[in-house]
């Protein structure tokens, strides 16, 4: 990678970063926790929709916005022509 | 011996046959695999391991009746948010720079990245930390056997020091990532399977997760008749701020948790350490989706079996547990119609520990005597996969950052893993000896090692990481002002100097929120001003941004000297 490219993985990083955080945070201390009692009148399949985010959405939210991270950032290295084999490589010592 | 006893007996041997056959067959011989694994786990076996590493006794035989109990619902949310929330942080934040990195433990990043002081400081945080949490872990142990198999607790705590020794001495990390993925199968068959069987007896729907919204409205109702506030209403036992401030805590300190952090070294690669990241969490929410379930049609049957019942008619699994006294009347004695009205009254007459939501699940659920020992079994795999996990991060420590780094650099490869498994041996006798004699303090202790970590670790290996211009004076700055105002805080609010309430009634779990807050804004003030780090130093941390392999980023994890 040349410098040019370097910036951009790791604005294009950051930038997703930042998006994934945010949502991070609008779902667990948004939804969960200061927007609850609004969004516990709503009833969804038995659920009041603040207590479910708090107790369940919130966590299968974590484990997609992960999914999501993994998956662009091995479209990022693709699109940089990191050698993905070339990782295990990387074995390390001391 | 009973049913249970019996079964209890042959999932326990079952389980430790199958840990000790693992344990022999990834015997390893250098310091590379006695740390790290050789850096060579596939990323789904990792992450089965870092979920078996992270879920400890607490999350679980404790956590569904922490949020049935003592959190009557709602509050009980910050534990499930805030110990699956840190899994983001680390993914995104620190697991693969710190991988690229290429060490074995959290104070050689610090040391490198930073200073040797900031590297001892961070030493004792590591064990510190683990420590505290270990004696639970055995502690956990003693207790499972104690009540299953009815032998002593010291008993059964020696029995796992042994178990937990010979595994963790022969195989270092090699050992213990594969024994804790079979750990990891245990424990989650049987935190599932009873869990499934409550679900379509109570909900007609056999999937935990969707089947407990069916009992919800039912189970709010009934608190409200008992004039105990809504199962699902927010805010009843724990303010906003307080709710923000602990979850934030938990999810921080997650994050900065040396013996989960170190899991990431035993990744293969950079996209390895992201790909176990996903897999730790996926692992994870199966268990901490569920806790939830189990936890509201637990606390539904226990009323509705207990409440206006008298007391010659109480189900079976009630005088179990009241045998052994974790169910007993609110003055600590036996369960008694103390109001003579000829039944019990829940909210009045029974206190039933948090600590048996779980174990009694099975029971409660009218399951038969083998599903309530593997339920033992998948306790013990819990409680051991834990303890050995933290006390590998104990002996790496110590033979890693203090003996090969401080005192002896010129030891040879068989000398430190000589060292390496002495301090093993020697950390399981002092956590053995913890567990035994557990110091009153442990089990609070145990919440407030989450508060250390964030008030600690988090901001400097954040900042290590993302910000070139960090100084070493402004992490070692920062990390003592964060650990110092944290711990003074927890200390002062001690029942009794009599200031419990603390500021603003913060509770003490929750500061290490402020404590990191604090920790931010002393590294990046102090480094405002003191001596940048070399021109060297910032291209290596520029270099670990990118995947892929470089020469500088090489040569630094070989540990040869960077010109």
């Amino acid at each position: 990678m040349d410098e040019a490219a370097r910036r951009e993985y790791w604005r294009s990083n950051l930038r997703l970063m930042a998006a994934l955080l945010t949502i991070w945070a609008l779902v667990s201390f948004g939804a969960g926790i200061v927007f609850v009692e609004p969004l516990n009148e709503i009833v969804v399949a038995g659920f009041p929709l603040g207590f479910w985010f708090a107790q369940q959405g919130s966590i299968i939210t974590f484990v997609v916005l992960i999914a999501i991270y993994v998956w662009r950032m091995d479209k990022l290295d693709a699109k940089h022509g990191v050698d993905i084999d070339g990782y295990e490589e990387e074995v390390h010592h001391s | 011996m009973s049913d249970i006893q019996t079964w209890t007996l042959v999932f326990v041997v079952i389980t430790f046959g199958i840990y000790i056959y693992i344990a022999y067959a990834s015997r390893v011989s250098n310091t590379s695999g006695f740390y790290v694994a050789g850096g060579g786990i596939p990323a789904s076996a990792n992450g089965a391991a870092i979920a078996a590493d992270w879920m400890s006794a607490a999350s679980f035989i404790s956590m569904a009746g922490i949020i049935a109990l003592a959190g009557n619902g709602y509050a009980g949310s910050v534990y499930l948010m805030g110990w699956t929330g840190g899994y983001v942080l680390l993914a995104l934040l620190l697991a693969p720079y710190l991988r690229k990195f290429g060490k074995y433990t959290i104070p050689d990043f610090v040391g490198d990245r930073y200073s040797e002081s900031a590297r001892l400081v961070a030493v004792v945080c590591a064990i510190v930390v683990s420590f505290v949490y270990v004696a639970g872990q055995m502690a956990g142990v003693g207790l499972v056997f104690q009540r299953f198999l009815n032998v002593g607790t010291t008993t059964g705590v020696v029995i796992g020091m042994a178990i937990v020794f010979f595994y963790a001495v022969l195989g270092g990390m090699k050992g213990i990532t594969w024994t804790q993925v079979a750990q990891y199968s245990v424990l989650i068959v049987a935190y599932l399977i009873p869990a499934v069987a409550i679900s379509a007896e109570l909900s007609d729907i056999p999937v935990p997760q969707i089947g407990f919204g069916q009992i919800l409205a039912e189970l709010d109702g009934l608190q409200q008749d008992l004039g105990i506030a809504a199962y699902t209403e927010a805010f009843t036992q724990t303010s906003m701020m307080n709710m923000v401030l602990i979850t934030a805590a938990l999810m921080f300190g997650t994050a900065g948790l040396p013996h989960v952090i170190v899991r990431f070294y035993t990744a293969k690669s950079v996209r390895a350490a992201r790909y176990s990241a996903l897999w730790a969490l996926f692992f994870i929410s199966l268990l901490y989706t569920t806790a939830p379930s189990i936890a509201a049609f637990s606390k539904l049957r226990v009323i509705q079996d207990l409440d206006g019942t008298a007391l010659a008619d109480v189900p079976g699994w009630f005088n179990t547990w009241a045998d052994v006294g974790l169910i007993t009347g609110a003055d600590g004695g036996a369960v008694a119609d103390a109001n003579g009205n000829g039944v019990i009254d829940f909210t009045s007459e029974v206190v039933i520990n948090n600590d048996i939501m779980v174990l009694a699940a099975p029971e409660i659920g009218g399951l038969p005597a083998p599903i309530v020992g593997l339920v033992a079994a998948g306790a013990l795999a819990a409680a051991l996969s834990t303890a050995s996990g933290l006390l590998l991060v104990i002996s790496s420590s110590v033979a890693n950052d203090v003996y090969y780094k401080r005192i002896n650099p010129g030891a040879t490869e068989a000398r430190q893993l000589l060292v390496g498994r002495i301090a093993m041996g020697g950390a399981i006798l002092v956590a053995g000896y913890l567990g035994i004699n557990p110091p009153g303090f442990v089990a609070q202790v145990v919440a407030l090692a989450f508060g250390l970590a964030c008030a600690s670790f988090f901001p400097i290996l954040v900042l290590g990481i993302f910000w070139k211009k960090c100084t070493a004076a402004g992490a070692t700055a920062g990390m003592l002002t964060g650990l110092t105002v944290t711990m003074a805080y927890m200390i002062w609010t001690v029942d009794i100097w009599g200031n419990s309430a603390g500021i603003w009634n913060i509770p003490e779990t929750g500061f290490g929120t402020i404590g990191m807050l604090i920790n931010f804004a002393v590294t990046i003030t102090v480094s405002q001003f003191t001596r940048k780090p070399s021109p060297l130093m910032q291209e290596l941390v520029e270099e670990i941004r990118f995947p892929g392999r470089t020469d500088l980023v090489a040569k630094h994890a070989h540990g040869e000297e960077l010109t």
